[in-house]
């Protein structure tokens, strides 16, 4: 399988089978298509009508070596060896902790409903806390390198248990041979010097919530009584950041239909001294006003690909930053397993409620047919691990076509459930946008590879 | 070669080889949380 696609000036092909990516001048863009359906001498008479004949026959003899080096028209080799892969014996070895489902900001586009993810208010305490990180050593196998996910609501709200069960954590994890990597995601409102303190010396990454410019971030992330956020929670995470040394962080907004120039809103965040940022689009309900429809699309793939002119633009003088969804490593990436197998969600990695339930991932939370048990009984219904774990790039029909599938590991499930009620389908408006996003990645490098 | 530079080899397939150990970060495909997409993980090995 290959795929064919222009960035600037860039002509580039993928082969999607090896991994192998090629940038290739006007013949070869245009001969490729040819090469497995025509002979050598139907090529060179084709071809030889447009380009020179000696430059015909170079760029055949060129694309033939790389098929002769397994790195063009190679064969799909993983369907049968990711099935076996994916129905070994389950391991956990991450958890999402819903410690809080309350949150002290009413963000419009809240999939998890303010916090309470269509369910009562609550925190989490300790005994459930506890139970849930026993459970994840206990489920963990032989995996050394477990995650635990603070996450809400607002996980601040609950500060106190987030510092017991990391201390917990500590001390057991030596005894238990794992090592334990904390994860943050906050809101920042109830972020004082002693939680950025706690976090940049605990937390192996930190997950910033800010939308973009104020107008942008003030329209969606308010108060419940209406007051933008953006003024309270700026100098906060400055000073997250910059007291944070090289540990992970990102600052992490979301655009939605209001804002289709979410560019400027990457931009701006940059331009506030942040490296590392995500702007990501909204996920929610197709009626709700701000969500992104079919229509948006294209606007949305420009919009993509100015910001990765912006981008490079700004590697070329030096300036370089991390925009999360254009940063993808080549060569030293996850293997091919990992890139089948996807984000394990409802085998290795499970959400936890306040009251204890086990869900298949955070998006699930609050879909009560979901529930896989709780944190002292463990999965109850193993039937609903057995679902998600069948659930990969070859049993999603869209995804066994699509070339894709090796960068995206099939999409969000969670959201292609909420579009489809089905598992096995995929998120129609997000594999677009992840497609573009791909192209721009890989563009880039193009790009800075021709300097 | 004149017509063709290739900018990334074909890892995929090798990969196989020592891969699959599972000691990789969890990814988010929705990336709701930024934890991580699949593309820009990396390998613990």
């Amino acid at each position: 399988m290959l795929h064919k696609f222009t960035f600037e000036n860039s002509k580039i092909v993928m082969d999607i089978y090896s991994g192998a990516i090629h940038i290739v001048d006007d013949i070869v863009y245009e001969m490729v298509d040819d090469f497995m359906e025509s002979t050598r001498e139907e090529i060179i008479n084709k071809y030889s009508k447009k380009y020179d004949k000696e430059s015909v026959i170079g760029a055949i003899d060129e694309i033939q070596a790389l098929i002769d080096n397994d790195l063009l028209f190679t064969d799909d080799v993983y369907k049968d060896i990711i099935t076996e892969y994916k129905n070994r014996n389950p391991v956990v070895k991450a958890l999402c902790l819903h410690v809080a489902h309350d949150c002290n900001l009413a963000c419009q586009y809240c999939f998890a409903e303010e916090g309470e993810y269509n369910g009562p208010k609550g925190l989490m305490n300790f005994e459930v806390g506890k139970a849930a990180i026993d459970l994840l050593v206990k489920s963990s196998g032989n995996r050394h390198n477990l995650e635990v996910d603070f996450f809400g609501g607002e996980p601040l709200m609950n500060f106190g248990l987030v510092k017991d069960l990391v201390e917990y954590a500590r001390s057991i994890e030596k005894e238990a041979n794992k090592n334990f990597r904390f994860t943050i995601t906050t809101n920042g409102v109830l972020l004082d010097e002693d939680k950025q303190k706690y976090i940049n010396e605990n937390m192996s990454n930190v997950v910033l919530s800010l939308d973009g410019r104020p107008e942008v971030n003030d329209k969606m992330r308010h108060t419940i009584g209406g007051k933008g956020s953006y003024d309270l929670i700026v100098p906060k995470f400055k000073s997250l950041v910059d007291n944070r040394g090289d540990k992970d962080y990102f600052v992490r907004g979301t655009f939605t239909r209001n804002n289709l120039d979410f560019s400027k809103d990457v931009m701006h965040l940059v331009d506030l001294g942040f490296n590392e940022v995500s702007v990501e689009p909204v996920v929610a309900p197709l009626d709700m006003p701000y969500a992104l429809q079919e229509e948006d699309i294209d606007d949305i793939c420009l919009e993509y690909e100015s910001l990765a002119r912006q981008i490079l633009k700004r590697k070329k003088e030096g300036k370089d930053f991390n925009f999360f969804h254009f940063a993808i490593d080549l060569s030293q990436g996850p293997c091919a397993y990992k890139r089948l197998a996807g984000c394990g969600m409802g085998t290795e990695y499970l959400a936890v409620t306040p009251e204890g339930d086990l869900y298949p991932c955070h998006q699930f939370v609050g879909t009560e047919e979901f529930i896989m048990g709780n944190v002292f009984d463990g999965v109850t219904k193993p039937e609903i691990a057995s679902e998600f774990a069948s659930c990969h790039v070859y049993t999603k029909p869209k995804c066994a076509k699509c070339w894709a599938k090796f960068y995206c590991s099939g999409g969000c499930v969670a959201n292609a459930y909420h579009e489809h009620d089905d598992i096995f389908e995929v998120y129609d408006i997000g594999c677009e946008l992840q497609k573009k996003r791909i192209e721009c990645a890989i563009g880039i490098q193009a790009e800075m590879l021709d300097d | 070669m004149k017509h063709i530079k290739t900018l990334n080899k074909a890892t995929l397939k090798s990969s196989m080889a020592k891969g699959g150990c599972g000691e990789c970060q969890t990814s988010c495909q929705s990336a709701c949380k930024t934890s991580c997409t699949v593309g820009n993980q990396a390998c613990e090995k």
